[in-house]
């Protein structure tokens, strides 16, 4: 019982920092229905000037500056790239990202050459026992900031200008459009807070708590990970990102104890199968329906 | 194409009867030059073009299935170690105690290694039936972790990912396709193991070349493409829209285990992958995906010249680059073969996708546009 007990606090510690990333593919989503296959590329980018900036910034500052030129560079892969292909649909764009992730990724791989450092050092020291349970700092902290950027994020997305006028364009985006709403303003939006989210998440990834490794291409893979959590919650639904996420860690975690551990990696992704089979735009997502 | 559009009265004949004697005259040439290159070029550009085969069958399958029929796969990785280890078992010696073999004529194993490949293709058809776009492509990326795992847990079938296991070598009609058995000599040249399989690979990528064409200009390529451009509609017209699937689904595994037998002959091991990324992993999914839309989604000729750029660019930079000194840099950092074309064919979706949907496939048509276009404009006046 006290094992199943840790596991699920580890599951939910990691099904935090999947959440954050499945919320990026999600908001990319909703906007424009592209499927950003690069996200992965974008954690790597933001730990990787984490690691560069480290020593002269301090930890803190480097993680400002991971977090922002994350969201940055989607920013501009959007302005540059995807805004100006107008004529290429949601699904030829999905395959534009596959081929900036290889660029991106290879890029951040070979400058890490074969060293693999770790981000977390801000407060991965010593966990901390409760009962007979070990809490893990990375977890904690990961728990604490995805509650505070979800719930943020949810309350924008209900309340804020923006939020209304994301939801309208994901509603029927020529409508929204009709009705003044900038589109590029939000899809800008968008990508910018994927990014920013991708951001986030590296700093919990590369850690000795979570992964037990450091930034390399297997960071990539984790954040590949993310994407079986936003297509079982279903692809454009925020709440079912959150719920994937959770999923995909539990997953993760139960699997790698009761099963095996090379089998946790594939078990996220048959949990995903199996959901799809059942339901197939996701727990959460909205069903296309065609009439005959 | 021509065939389909209806025949004008006066000149097209003539016209036709000039341009299908010099198509044919250029495939004849196509297919001199290949049959006559063992000849003149050596071993290691051999093995390099073996890979770009590889690439071709692989690709021609994909494009079948995404192009064509519409459906996007990343689990071409996994059909590929599917048809590897399908071939290594089956012609596997019976008497290794690590591992299952069933001895089997090589011939007959790499038939039954691509019929085993169509069937787990197959058997993926239930669920690649209900999905759609985007959810099916990270769908089928469960198979190829599946694939990771199995590498890893079945090693009695794979030979695990430390030592992996050597494959049969293939034979045909008891002729060895290695350095062994009678000596040829053709003009003065030895044909060993790489010339023997080049000839080898050259007849599987024409046989997969064929049959991909005809199933495209056929009423099966119609009914894909039918289901690709709207399953109502489709369904309307009469097309069994989860039996197109399906089939391209099983086809297009085909292809792919037929590609993976390649491999699997080409490193002469099956060794299966410790990380998603190797062999049988991620990357080489997308390297086929690259190579489908680099050519253009859905055209066959279009997959060939993709595969030959993305499997061909590591290779023919390795080539050069040892003649020329590039990419002496060695240790972490370095810029390797492998990494600059997998630049270029990262930048090359990118720009084809932005700049040219319709990939090479659709500058080619432009360029013999240009040829034809005097024609084509007089047959328009004269059909008006």
């Amino acid at each position: 019982m006290e094992t199943f007990l840790q596991l699920v606090v580890n599951g939910v510690g990691k099904g935090a920092v999947f959440a954050l990333l499945a919320l990026g593919f999600v908001v990319i989503f909703k906007a424009t229905e592209v499927v950003n296959f690069a996200h992965g590329s974008l954690v790597l980018v933001g730990g990787y000037l984490v690691v560069v900036t480290r020593d002269s910034l301090g930890w803190v500052g480097a993680a400002v500056v991971g977090i922002v030129s994350a969201g940055l560079l989607a920013l501009l892969v959007e302005r540059l790239l995807l805004s100006r292909s107008k004529l290429a649909d949601a699904n030829s764009l999905a395959l534009l990202t596959i081929g900036l992730d290889v660029i991106i990724t290879e890029e951040i791989v070979r400058r890490l050459g074969v060293t693999v450092p770790f981000l977390g050092e801000a407060w991965d020291a010593q966990p901390i026992q409760v009962g007979g349970l070990t809490l893990f700092r990375t977890h904690l902290v990961a728990i604490g900031v995805g509650a505070v950027l979800v719930t943020a994020f949810f309350l924008a997305f209900r309340y804020s200008n923006w939020g209304v006028a994301m939801r309208a364009q994901a509603e029927n985006r020529e409508a929204a459009a009709l009705m003044g709403i900038r589109s590029s303003r939000v899809t800008a939006t968008a990508w910018l807070v994927a990014g920013l989210l991708a951001g986030v998440a590296v700093l919990f990834i590369a850690t000795q708590d979570f992964s037990g490794s450091g930034l390399s291409r297997g960071t990539h893979s984790i954040a590949l990970a993310a994407f079986p959590a936003a297509i079982l919650g279903g692809l454009d639904s925020t709440a079912g990102a959150v719920v994937g996420g959770l999923v995909v860690g539990l997953t993760e975690a139960l699997s790698a104890q009761y099963i095996s551990f090379d089998f946790s990696k594939s078990a996220v992704f048959l949990v995903m199968l199996v959901v799809l089979v059942v339901r197939p735009s996701g727990l959460f997502g909205t069903r296309e329906s065609t009439r005959v | 194409m021509e065939t389909t559009t209806p025949a004008p009265v006066a000149t097209p004949p003539a016209r036709r009867s000039t341009a299908r004697p010099i198509r044919a005259a250029a495939w004849i040439a196509l297919v001199v030059l290949l049959a006559a290159l063992p000849l003149y070029i050596d071993t290691a550009w051999l093995k390099a073009g073996q890979y770009m085969m590889i690439g071709a069958v692989g690709a021609i399958g994909l494009t079948l299935l995404t192009g064509q029929a519409g459906q996007l796969s990343l689990a071409h990785a996994f059909f590929l170690l599917v048809g590897a280890t399908g071939y290594t078992v089956l012609s596997g010696p019976t008497d290794d105690d690590r591992v299952i073999g069933l001895g089997l004529d090589p011939g007959l194993a790499l038939i039954g290694a691509v019929v085993i490949s169509a069937l787990v293709g197959l058997a993926f058809a239930p669920v690649a039936g209900r999905l759609r776009g985007i959810y099916l492509g990270v769908a089928s990326l469960s198979l190829v972790f599946l694939g990771l795992y199995f590498g890893q847990s079945l090693d009695a079938l794979t030979g695990g990912t430390s030592t992996g296991r050597t494959p049969a070598t293939f034979e045909l009609f008891g002729f060895p396709f290695s350095n062994g058995g009678p000596e040829i000599e053709l003009m003065g040249v030895p044909i060993r193991a790489a010339e023997r399989i080049w000839y080898l690979f050259l007849i599987l990528t024409a046989i997969a070349f064929l049959l991909a064409r005809g199933a495209v200009r056929g009423r099966v390529g119609r009914s894909w493409r039918a289901v690709r451009d709207n399953e109502a509609a489709a369904t309307a017209m009469g097309v069994g829209v989860a039996r197109a699937k399906a089939g391209a689904f099983a086809v297009s595994s085909a292809f792919a285990g037929l590609a993976g037998v390649m491999t699997v002959l080409w490193f002469d091991i099956l060794k299966p992958d410790e990380s998603e990324y190797g062999t049988y992993g991620i990357n080489v999914s997308i390297a086929f995906l690259a190579m489908v839309i680099i050519g253009g989604l859905g055209s066959v000729p279009g997959a060939v010249v993709g595969a030959l750029i993305v499997h061909g660019l590591p290779q023919a930079l390795t080539l050069f680059s040892g003649d020329l000194g590039w990419f002496s840099e060695t240790g972490g950092g370095g810029l390797t073969p492998i990494l600059v074309s997998s630049f270029i064919y990262g930048a090359a979706i990118v720009v084809v996708v932005l700049f040219e949907p319709g990939g090479l496939a659709a500058i080619g048509r432009r360029l013999t546009g240009l040829f034809r276009a005097r024609p084509r404009e007089i047959t328009r006046e004269e059909t008006s």
